[in-house]
């Protein structure tokens, strides 16, 4: 039982021939939400990209459920129960706020539930059904993106950078999402710049900062000086 | 009344056939961003299957239809899919599309090698051929209202499978974002080889109905496609009902001048031009008026990676290369027979066409699908202004046809990627019909143009005028080469890289996009001007100029050897195709085989080969020692010790198997050292010493053995003498402060600086 959700060891990743990330070891408890956290360019979205299947590992094994899925498909992980909300918006932009939630369905749920449960949650998106996704305001956006993690039931949830280019009085309402969707007992492993906005929801941390751990821990435990020496180098 | 309805039938028969096409190819275009110039040639094999099948081998024409359209036309739409165009992601719209002319070209080799066009054939007929039903007063034929059928279940059934269906809005959801929706669990290939299948059933369906009313010709066949673009592009390449509507724009217009065009008071000519071409080009007028029209194409803002990249050479390099060609060319130009003289100064012509594909195309970006009309325009100018070939006539001509580059691209301009590539082909297409095929300009078929009078020079013979083009080409990319390191070359580079960013430093594009198409035409005209012979208009036809693009984009349509290279291997399947008459049918599909490898490489062949040659140019020692060997293997030859083809042979050995070797050989270790160089001079003593008249009886088996040869040796020479490749893969943060750099690195770094010569 006590088989991380996931696990990566020792993972190395390379644009070409630039390495990115230099052996990470991170682990994802089930149940638990895990803030990963660093500066620009310490690798975050990197390591999200490895996670989810669309980068493949120069060196290392991604463990899911405890078992070795390195070099597994994104869309085999995705219909495994696996369900990212990629940087930016995770949404298709030329397609309906309906056919955005047709394309969830490939996680193996019925429209008319997926439909039943993001209209529930988000009225909004419910006047907007069929609208182009492209053209709501970009909380609607995110709402959207969040309702395929919402709707899908996964087993855990990777989140990249949700609260870029949005007003702090949303970020905290999509926040509050996820808390929601961890307190179900999804496992969480949530990219953030801005470190305090997380580290209310989140149980562990994770600094990472030149494509290395530089710390981890209990979020409540990671101070500011940890924090300040990782993003303004000391 | 009665007459206007019955060809407003015919037009909307025609229209729905177009429709058909056009739909195929947005449905490929929308879904993985490849226009598909292969789309007519996917219908003309099919409609070859079916009669095939229902006329040679007498099935019955439901299950004919159903092997052809439901088994096959999908399994093609597959494996194109599967096996060419999944390569193609993150390559520029320029290799794309010439990888669809490669498909193109393989599938009309394909058709030409199964059948032939001399032999008689059952006649294709007409679905219900014979029967007619009556409506409104007039008869119209079965196969009209089943062709008008069939685009109306085309149209509802596309409707439904793109809005409807998970798959149709999967295949949408892959062209606004391929990663998003692998995760969301999508199978983005799966759904691109389903776009591709139906697609190839779109277009074959479109062949047999289109085969049914025409006869079954390769070519109307494959040209429908470009009637088809004009129907598309009305529809903006992405909207399916304004497609079908432009479709039967096209098919009504097409029918009505039909009908008028039969009236005595109709125009038989314009200002002395015969006015017969117009109505073969009424889709093409289409395709230009809707290209015209349409909106300014947006800049896109972002950083674009594309997977091609190309050096500058040095000057050094550039010199020593344009030297050495015009050397190897006059010395080897004595020994070849008159027809082998002549097939070289063909691929010298074809490769100066490629180079004017270099500026235009390699630097700039910007695509275009008529070099050969340019050169066509130069040579018309050559032997229409007075002066009888004198250099002022051949600069004149040059001036002129660049001036009509210019304008030509002037209404274009402001298109970019396939829209400007298919403005260049409706150029193209209409320069051949209304301007070559006309009396005035062609007399007789074919007019001469005067070869180049140069002062105490005399190039009457092949000779010279091979001498003469190689030249040419040597000069012309000196030229390029200035022109690309340049303050205009960095413009076109920019322009290439990002149009935003440069027009955002205050460049103007459209200064610079026409002085790009000026300098292409130029260059073009050259190698008509050049030709010194008789020519005939089917020479510079559209058709023609496909596969120079595809071979200058396979050799490298970045660098001016890339042109070379590219001419020089099309002329050199004329001749593999004259010297060995079995090898024919393979020649003829060869040129679209080459470049359907591009996806795996697409910065072209050259710069693959001349990575191997890069790091001689550090070393002179070495230069000299290749030098040396090239000259002794000549002085056999010229002291008759080897014949010509031995010298040939062994040449093209030391160029290709030895040389790239050389410094492996040198820096190996002792052991490695002398096996490798046991191989590489096993090889050359084969080919220098076998007597390759008297024991190989065909050229064409001679060149198969030259091709072993360099394949077998040395490929093992460099196997054997290769050194591990020493590339750090420590972070760019680490490198050279923690860790120390090899000279290999330093040399890589150095020369993408330009801080070494």
């Amino acid at each position: 039982m006590n088989t991380p959700i996931l696990e990566l060891r020792n993972i190395r990743a390379s644009y070409g021939s630039i390495e990115v990330l230099h052996g990470v070891n991170l682990t994802v408890g089930r149940g638990e939400v895990v803030a990963l956290l660093g500066p620009n360019g310490a690798g975050k979205s990197t390591l999200i990209k490895v996670a989810s299947g669309i980068l493949r590992p120069s060196a290392g094994q991604l463990m899911i459920a405890g078992r070795d899925a390195t070099g597994a498909s994104a869309n085999a992980l995705a219909r495994a129960g696996l369900c990212t909300i990629p940087e930016g918006r995770g949404i298709f932009p030329n397609l309906t706020v309906r056919e955005n939630l047709l394309m969830a369905t490939y996680s193996g749920h019925k429209l008319s539930d997926i439909e039943h449960s993001t209209y529930a949650r988000f009225p909004r998106l419910a006047e907007r059904r069929s609208q182009l996704a492209g053209t709501m305001s970009g909380g609607e956006q995110q709402m959207l993106s969040l309702a395929r993690a919402l709707a899908t039931d996964p087993v855990i949830l990777l989140l990249d950078e949700l609260s870029m280019g949005l007003a702090p009085l949303i970020v905290s309402e999509l926040y509050q999402q996820v808390a929601a969707i961890a307190a179900e007992g999804v496992s969480v492993l949530v990219v953030e710049q801005f470190a305090r906005t997380v580290l209310g929801v989140a149980d562990q941390a994770v600094l990472l900062a030149h494509g290395k751990v530089q710390a981890f821990g209990k979020a409540s435990e990671i101070g500011e000086d940890v924090l300040a020496s990782a993003y303004l180098g000391s | 009344m009665q007459e206007l309805l019955t060809f407003t039938i015919i037009g909307l028969s025609t229209g729905a056939i177009y429709a058909v096409v056009a739909s195929g190819l947005v449905v490929t275009y929308t879904t993985s961003g490849i226009f598909n110039l292969a789309h007519g040639a996917t219908g003309m094999l099919a409609a070859f299957t079916y009669w095939q099948l229902r006329f040679d081998w007498d099935l019955s024409a439901p299950l004919a239809l159903f092997i052809t359209l439901f088994i096959l036309c999908p399994l093609f739409g597959l494996l194109t899919e599967r096996i060419v165009m999944r390569g193609l992601q993150g390559t520029t719209e320029v290799v794309r599309l010439s990888v669809t002319v490669a498909l193109f070209a393989f599938m009309i080799g394909l058709a030409n090698t199964v059948w032939p066009s001399n032999g008689s054939r059952e006649a294709f007929l007409k679905f219900f051929e014979g029967n007619t039903i009556h409506i409104g007063g007039i008869n119209v034929s079965w196969h009209k209202l089943i062709t008008f059928g069939c685009a109306v279940v085309v149209a509802i059934v596309l409707r439904l499978l793109l809005f409807r269906t998970r798959m149709g809005v999967a295949m949408r959801a892959v062209v606004d974002d391929r990663s998003l929706t692998e995760l969301n669990g999508g199978r983005p290939n799966r759904v691109a080889m389903f776009a591709w299948a139906l697609s190839a059933m779109l277009a074959g369906l479109a062949g047999i109905l289109l085969a049914g009313e025409q006869q079954l010709n390769i070519e109307p066949l494959v040209l429908l496609v470009i009637n088809a673009y004009a129907a598309a592009i009305i529809g903006g390449l992405k909207s399916l009902p304004r497609t079908f509507a432009g479709a039967a724009v096209l098919g009504l217009l097409d029918a009505y001048y039909l009908q008028f065009s039969d009236n005595s008071w109709f125009p038989q000519s314009f200002m002395g031009f015969g006015l017969s071409g117009i109505r073969a080009s009424i889709p093409t007028i289409v395709l230009f008026v809707a290209l015209l029209v349409r909106p300014q194409s947006r800049l896109r803002a972002g950083t674009v990676r594309f997977r091609e990249e190309n050096k500058v050479p040095s000057w050094n390099t550039a010199v020593l290369g344009a030297v050495s060609l015009i050397v190897v060319v006059v010395g080897i130009s004595g020994m070849l027979t008159r027809s082998n003289t002549l097939f070289l100064l063909n691929g010298f012509t074809l490769a100066i066409v490629a180079l004017s594909l270099v500026p235009l195309t390699g630097y700039a970006g910007q695509m275009s699908l008529a070099p050969l009309t340019f050169a066509g325009l130069g040579a018309v100018a050559m032997s229409k202004l007075p002066g009888d070939g004198n250099l002022l006539t051949l600069l004149a001509a040059i001036t002129i046809v660049a001036i009509v580059g210019a304008a030509v691209a002037l209404p274009a301009i402001r298109l970019s990627g396939i829209y400007l590539a298919l403005s260049t082909a409706a150029f193209a297409v209409l320069v051949t019909k209304l301007i070559f095929n006309q009396r005035q300009t062609f007399m007789s078929g074919n007019i001469s143009v005067p070869i180049l009078d140069i002062p105490f020079i005399d190039i009457n013979s092949p000779r010279g005028r091979l001498i003469l083009s190689a030249t040419a080409f040597s000069l012309l990319g000196l030229g390029v080469i200035a022109l690309r390191r340049s303050r205009l070359g960095r413009r076109l580079i920019a322009l290439k890289d990002s149009p935003v960013a440069a027009a955002t430093l205050g460049m103007n594009l459209t200064q610079t996009k026409l002085a790009a198409f000026a300098i292409s035409a130029g260059i073009a005209a050259c190698a008509g001007a050049l030709a010194g012979d008789k020519v005939s208009p089917q020479q510079y036809d559209f058709t023609q100029s496909l596969p120079i693009v595809l071979l200058a984009v396979v050799g490298g349509v970045g660098t001016v050897g890339g042109a070379l290279f590219g001419g020089l291997l099309l002329g050199g399947n004329a001749v593999l195709a004259n010297a060995v008459p079995s090898l024919k049918n393979i020649t003829k599909i060869m040129p679209g085989l080459t470049g359907i490898t591009l996806g795996r490489n697409p910065s072209g062949a050259t710069s693959q080969i001349s990575e191997k040659f890069r790091p001689l140019l550090n070393r002179w020692g070495i230069i000299s020692f290749s030098a040396l060997g090239g000259v002794g293997i000549w002085a056999l030859d010229a002291s008759r010790i080897i014949s010509h083809w031995a010298f040939f042979i062994g040449g093209v050995f030391w160029f290709l198997a030895v040389m790239p070797n050389l410094i492996a050989i040198i820096d190996g270790t002792s052991q490695r050292r002398w096996w490798a160089s046991a191989i590489a001079l096993t090889g050359l003593a084969i080919s220098l010493g076998v007597d390759w008249d008297q024991a190989v009886d065909s050229t064409g088996k001679r060149l198969l053995s030259l091709i072993l040869l360099v394949a077998i040796f040395g490929v093992g020479t460099q196997r054997v003498a290769e050194n591990a490749p020493r590339i750090h893969h420590s972070s760019p943060d680490l490198l050279g402060l923690d860790v120390a750099l090899t000279p290999d690195e330093l040399d890589n770094v150095e020369r993408e600086l330009g801080v070494t010569i």
